[in-house]
């Protein structure tokens, strides 16, 4: 099991997010999570990835047999927790290189192997940068410093596949991409299923979904899953959209069933 | 979030230790007769004692400055002992093996090794405890291009016909409260001279340290760098950690003859009291320098210690086509004070000047950048460029931004640009996400904020500078 949680409940400024949250991904699992704004989807990436002032009330979290809930936010990185951001920050003056070499070695010490030397790591860079579509220049200059919405996306790509984590989270990482990027993106995902590596693919839109194939779908609201499915419920959504999820539990549950 | 960042900020200073170094220190107090004796002590010409009491006259009748963005409980002068040597200076060792081995020992453990062999290739170093250089490094080298490199009070003897050309020259003895009392009772520090057309062959420092209690430094410093010659220099401090205030009032004078160059890096790291304001220097220093025809002066700072410190290091461009660059980070934390920027005075035509200023307020702490841009009526076709930053870590700390532009010229022309911006949250969390912890996240994104500064520092140093805002900002996390 990569990933087991347990009713989780967690909390933003004294307000309940997540209500009870259970979610259970396997090794070289894609998980699809969707749902209408406001449900929580967000919450649960910074929730899983420890950020400060996301507050756990009650529930388990097993990550890879750590206990998740227990850990510093740089440990549950370097157990292989790697989260895509929405809005990627910028980090005047830190290139993205220094920065993503600082990182990689240090999950890589982490896991009891060698740092890559200057050059090693050059050459991989280059090779991932490439990969994602964005000019070497990038690698210069600094971290997301004067990107474009796209390539701040892209940027993460990177720095994912550079990362080599276990479990990637991807926080609506579709949001504000036209089609060219969004392909880049999804071929970038879909480069690093290996089998082994798990994905939790956080999305409002069904069309991410057309480019990573999901193994389940999840529809969360208002901080549960209320259904569960393969990839023909996204289909489903993308037709009747989250309005029916307003008509009561009795549709919800009966589709959970799947 | 604060608290955390509060004891990432929160460190240990390094540099704090004491060595136990018999010494000869005046009493403390002040008046003609500690002159005098100074003076003498130093076997002084007559013109420089009466140059010391023309400057000490003076300076009973200023009063000390109070518009600076700082607070401090008055200083009484009379409580300051203004002489302290180390007694095995008394007879001046000829080479390092007469060198009383604790002193040395002392400089190595602050990563400064006297000994040639084992210094840095091509870095020259003018040592100098409390009130006496100590030791001054690769002279003999020096002195095959033409370069002196030595004492102030040595010059004084040696070359009295360039110091009394020159010293006074930039900073008069009457320009400022605290440039006329260390002209008063200055007791050490380094004299530089590059010979015409001369390119000087390495590096020279110099590394200030203060040991004894209750002692003020007020070293001076000379450069003058005659037509076409180039020098780089850097200054280092450090001092042990007290609970008294110290106060430590230089001058530096900088002179750059027709198309000479000098570079002036200095990396303070005064200790700078304990998180609750206790002990730490009060740093108040005058430097300025002065351009003649299409020659050029930078100043490069990195402050980092000092509980107090009030610093302007100017430019004055004489010259047609003189270029004037200033670039400093400064750093505060715990109840650090720092009012801190430039002045860059445009006479000559054409002239140049280049400012960048990165101030990082952390903890309690409180740092303001003060700089005066003055276009004078000859300065025809002068520009300047002004950008200055304010980093803040927390939220108790304050920045602020003092700039004054005067000018009497209307093809000159003056920009400025300032931002604010916040150590984010959101920026934390990224690199604690990607697996860094939060003192390595903390100083890369400064170290990111300051990297215009850094490069323009000598690569040795652009190093040590990176590391010591790395320990700056290192804390008891964990």
């Amino acid at each position: 099991m990569m990933l087991t949680i347990k009713d989780l409940q967690a909390s933003v400024e004294d307000k309940t997010i997540l209500k009870g949250l259970n979610l259970t991904v396997n090794a070289g699992e894609v998980h699809a999570i969707m749902g209408p704004n406001g449900a929580g989807k967000s919450t649960l990436g910074y929730v899983l990835s420890g950020r400060e002032g996301y507050e756990v009330e009650q529930g388990k979290v097993d990550f890879d047999g750590h206990d998740l809930l227990d850990m510093e936010v740089d440990e549950r990185a370097q157990a292989g927790l790697f989260l895509a951001f929405q809005y990627p920050v910028e980090i005047p003056g830190v290139s993205n290189m220094e920065f993503m070499k600082e990182s990689v070695n240090t999950v890589r010490k982490a896991r009891g192997e060698e740092p890559y030397t200057a050059a090693e790591f050059l050459k991989i860079a280059k090779a991932a940068s490439q990969q994602v579509n964005l000019p070497l220049d990038f690698l210069k200059r600094g971290v997301n410093e004067g990107f474009s919405g796209g390539e701040k996306k892209r940027n993460e790509i990177m720095q994912m596949i550079l990362l080599e984590p276990k479990l990637c989270i991807l926080d609506e990482s579709d949001s504000g991409l036209d089609i060219d990027a969004l392909k880049v993106v999804a071929d970038g995902v879909n480069s690093q299923r290996d089998g082994k590596r798990s994905f939790i693919v956080v999305t409002h839109y069904q069309r991410l979904l057309d480019f990573i194939e999901p193994d389940f779908v999840h529809i969360l609201a208002d901080g549960k899953i209320v259904k569960s499915g393969g990839p023909e419920l996204a289909k489903e959504v993308e037709a009747s959209g989250y309005a029916w999820l307003d008509n009561g539990d009795a549709t919800a549950t009966q589709g959970a069933t799947a | 979030m604060s608290d955390q960042l509060d004891q990432a900020i929160a460190r240990k200073y390094d540099a704090g230790f004491v060595s136990d170094i018999e010494s000869d220190t005046f009493p403390i107090g002040l008046d003609e007769s500690v002159i005098e004796r100074i003076s003498a002590m130093k076997n002084e010409p007559e013109w420089m004692l009466e140059w010391r009491l023309q400057a000490f006259r003076s300076w009973l009748k200023m009063k000390e400055p109070d518009w600076a963005h700082l607070g401090y409980d008055p200083i009484d002068y009379q409580s300051i002992s203004y002489y302290s040597a180390p007694k095995s200076m008394k007879d001046k060792p000829k080479s390092l093996d007469e060198v009383d081995p604790e002193l040395l020992r002392t400089y190595e453990k602050l990563g400064i090794p006297l000994h040639e062999q084992e210094m840095l290739a091509g870095v020259a170093v003018d040592a100098v405890f409390d009130s006496v250089s100590v030791v001054t490094t690769f002279r003999e080298k020096l002195e095959e291009a033409g370069v002196i490199f030595c004492p102030i009070s040595e010059a004084i003897q040696k070359y009295p016909e360039l110091v009394k050309k020159y010293i006074g020259s930039v900073v008069p003895k009457t320009d400022n409260f605290f440039a006329a009392l260390n002209c008063a009772v200055f007791t050490d520090g380094s004299f530089v001279y590059i010979p015409k057309g001369v390119r000087c062959p390495m590096e020279l420092s110099t590394y200030f340290r203060i040991n004894e209690l209750n002692t003020g430094q007020f070293e001076r410093t000379l450069i003058v760098a005659d037509e076409g010659s180039y020098v780089s220099y850097l200054e280092g401090c450090t001092a042990p950690q007290r609970d008294e205030n110290q106060l430590h009032a230089a001058v530096v004078e900088l002179v750059a003859l027709d198309d000479a160059e000098i570079k002036y890096s200095t990396v303070q790291n005064w200790y700078p009291g304990d998180e609750n304001g206790k002990g730490g220097i009060y740093n108040f220093v005058t430097k300025r320098g002065v351009c003649e025809k299409n020659a050029k002066i930078s100043w490069t700072q990195v402050e980092t210690g000092s509980a107090i410190t009030w610093k302007y290091p100017s430019c004055i461009l004489r010259g047609d086509n003189s270029v004037g660059e200033f670039y400093s980070v400064a750093l505060t934390r715990g109840r650090q004070q720092a009012d801190t920027g430039t002045k860059m005075i445009h006479l000559g035509k054409n002239t140049k000047s280049t400012i960048i200023s990165k101030g990082i307020s952390a903890g309690n702490s409180s740092n303001a950048y003060r700089g005066l841009v003055k276009m004078g009526p000859g300065a025809d076709g002068a520009r300047n460029f002004t950008e200055c930053d304010s980093l803040l870590i927390g939220d108790k700390c304050a920045a602020h931004t003092f700039p004054y532009i005067e000018s009497s010229n209307p093809s000159a022309i003056v920009e400025h640009e300032a931002t604010t911006s916040k150590v984010s949250d959101d920026q934390l969390f990224l690199c604690q996400q990607r697996g860094l912890d939060e003192e390595k996240a903390i100083s890369m994104i400064v170290n990111g904020f300051c990297k215009e500064v850094f490069k323009e520092l000598p690569m040795e140093f652009a190093v040590e500078a990176g590391k010591l805002l790395e320990i700056s900002l290192e804390g008891s996390v964990g």
